[in-house]
């Protein structure tokens, strides 16, 4: 174990230790990150690794939270729920990138808006099947081998350590060789292809992998909050993953840890609030958050991690 | 059959507007391959403007001149200037995440600082309907036929029959062959972008009245403009249209025959068929691969 994931591994341990002395509403707040860490990781494959834009993480979100709320309130246990909503989002991922990414990548991004528009009327539309606008209610927290995960602190442990493991398999996802052949794509697609890899094919891998992943978060989503309707899988949702993965740091493994961060914990923080200024900054804060986009791309493209890469890189060259 | 024909008619003039808005798009593509995610913010912001300048008593003609203006120098010569000139030089995908960035921070502008409620939009056709052979065909559809098709009859005019058009043909086609014939390449794409602006405020006075004004309006216009533009086939001015067409008659169709619901649902499911089988669009011609 070398010193940065021991240095890891003491900040995971601090927030799991910090976290029984929470307030109720603080540790929901960190169990809402480490779901939406889930499905934006997956979109970091996509994105950071193949270089693809996706605006239908959302969707893939929602789908895996439907599907497990309908299962798991007819009785289905969580963890046989969970694989379920998986395969079904990986499938759908390479159903709609297959037409997309056999012409030019940046379809993939159209297919997905669409896509993402699609399933939404489908939630709010379906009555019979997603309860419409009225959403599903009072879907069970899981009980796991006889532990009751219902409690918010229990549950908390639960996603993080869920979420740990998901980190784990996508981390040794890349180091594969496997993985390595995403990271030749997303440098030079040309002499990627040109050495043998099948550009196509792991294009559309790493978006369905990353589809699967926001599956899996939406369960743990529906099972959080206990109530689901179309609203969190609108196309805004997709759009706030897709740039929290590209503030972050695209391409980089903990990218996505810092740029959900800026979109799920700050927003509810100055929600949170008492002060009249952060009250007013929470109803600009969106605004304010697309501004900081704009200007990031300009002056830092590669996203808040890559600052230090930058900062040395122009120090080296000043010497 | 009289019911089949109207649904005809109207899908087409609303086809005709998607065509226009997919105009713009390709436009922009085609001269400076800026791919505009913000589209339906461009048309959104128009609509507000000529909102508040007939509520501070202007009249919808002029209202829609000084949008005109307005959108020209903003979303044209500023959106250009300020945010495409200096994302160039990082390649595309930084630009397209910042014109998503602008989305989001167009959107919530409008929503915090004017308001989330949908705002009437009075329609620059008058009222009521024309009935031939049984046919009812509402003005604004005629109104709407006239006006797209004049536009796009100017454009082509515009393309085909002047210098600069002529210009702006070669900076779309090559863009160093238009620098080694002496043509001012960044003026003609200046010119482009300028226009993209006008365009998007016709499109917006012709889909306001139906989608009403509100901040998150320009999301299904855009989205549809893409779509025309893909089905049709990007590299040529007929299949745009014919993109845009499509897409406004079978919406409509399966509105009516089908489920109103998931009209929405019909350009994504067009769009995958068509780059399914012909992935150049239906008119296009297939592009070489640049390296």
């Amino acid at each position: 174990m070398n010193a940065k994931s021991a240095a890891l591994f003491v900040f995971l341990m601090a927030i799991a230790i910090a976290a029984a002395f929470m307030k109720r509403s603080d540790v929901y707040l960190l169990t809402l990150y480490c779901v939406f860490l889930m499905a934006t990781m997956g979109l970091n494959l996509t994105v950071g690794f193949a270089g693809q834009m996706s605006l239908g993480q959302a969707a893939f979100f929602g789908i895996g939270a439907y599907h497990a709320a309908i299962l798991m309130k007819l009785g289905w246990p969580f963890l046989a729920v969970l694989p379920g909503s998986a395969i079904i989002c990986f499938v759908l991922g390479l159903a709609l990138g297959f037409p997309a990414l056999r012409v030019q990548h940046h379809y993939l991004a159209f297919a997905t808006l669409g896509f993402n528009a699609l399933v939404f009327l489908v939630m709010r539309n379906e009555e019979k099947l997603t309860g419409g606008t009225y959403g599903i209610s009072d879907i069970p927290r899981p009980t796991l081998f006889g532990f009751d995960l219902s409690g918010h602190l229990a549950y908390f442990y639960f996603t993080l350590v869920s979420l740990i493991l998901l980190g784990l398999l996508l981390w040794w996802l890349l180091r594969s060789p496997w993985g390595r052949a995403f990271a030749a794509l997303r440098d030079n697609p040309i002499r990627a292809e040109s050495l043998g890899v099948n550009i196509t094919a792991y294009t559309l891998l790493a978006f369905a992998i990353g589809a699967a992943c926001a599956g899996i978060g939406g369960v743990y989503f529906a099972s959080l909050v206990e109530f689901i309707e179309p609203g969190p899988f609108h196309f805004s949702t997709s759009l706030t993953m897709l740039l929290a993965v590209i503030v972050g740091g695209s391409g980089k493994f903990f990218g996505p840890a810092l740029g959900t961060v800026v979109i799920v914990l700050l927003p509810e923080m100055l929600r949170a609030s008492s002060s009249p200024w952060l009250k007013f900054m929470q109803t600009w804060y969106l605004a304010a958050f697309g501004i900081a986009v704009v200007l990031l791309m300009v002056w830092l493209p590669g996203g808040l991690l890559s600052l230090p890469e930058k900062l040395s890189g122009k120090m080296g060259r000043g010497k | 059959m009289g019911e089949l024909v109207q649904l005809l008619v109207s899908g087409v003039a609303v086809g005709a507007i998607y065509a226009l808005a997919a105009l713009g798009f390709t436009l922009l593509w085609q001269a400076s391959g800026t791919i505009n995610f913000a589209l339906g913010e461009f048309v959104m912001l128009p609509a507000f403007s000529m909102l508040l300048l007939i509520a501070a008593g202007a009249p919808l003609w002029l209202a829609f001149l000084l949008t005109c203006a307005l959108s020209m120098l903003v979303l044209g010569l500023g959106f250009k200037r300020l945010m495409v000139d200096p994302l160039m030089r990082h390649g595309v995908i930084p630009l397209v995440v910042a014109t998503l960035g602008l989305t989001i921070a167009l959107k919530t502008f409008v929503r915090a600082g004017f308001s989330a409620q949908a705002h009437p939009f009075a329609s620059p056709f008058p009222d009521g309907q024309m009935s031939l052979l049984g046919i009812n065909v509402s003005y604004a559809d005629m109104g709407t036929l006239l006006l797209a098709g004049l536009i796009v009859l100017a454009l082509q005019a515009f393309v085909n029959k002047t210098v600069t058009g002529r210009a702006m043909q070669a900076v779309a086609q090559n863009t160093d062959a238009a620098i080694v014939l002496g043509i001012d390449v960044k003026r003609m794409v200046l010119y482009t972008f300028l226009m993209n602006a006008a365009l998007m405020v016709v499109v917006a006075l012709l889909i306001t009245p139906t989608y009403l004004a509100k901040f998150d309006m320009g999301d299904a216009i855009g989205l549809k403009a893409f779509f025309a533009a893909i089905i049709g086939g990007f590299n040529q001015t007929r299949g745009v249209l014919l993109g845009g067409v499509l897409i406004g008659v079978l919406e409509n169709l399966v509105g009516f025959y089908i489920s109103p619901a998931y009209k929405e649902g019909v350009a994504l499911m067009l769009f995958l068929a068509v780059i399914l089988v012909r992935p150049e669009g239906l008119l296009g011609r297939p592009e070489e691969r640049k390296v």
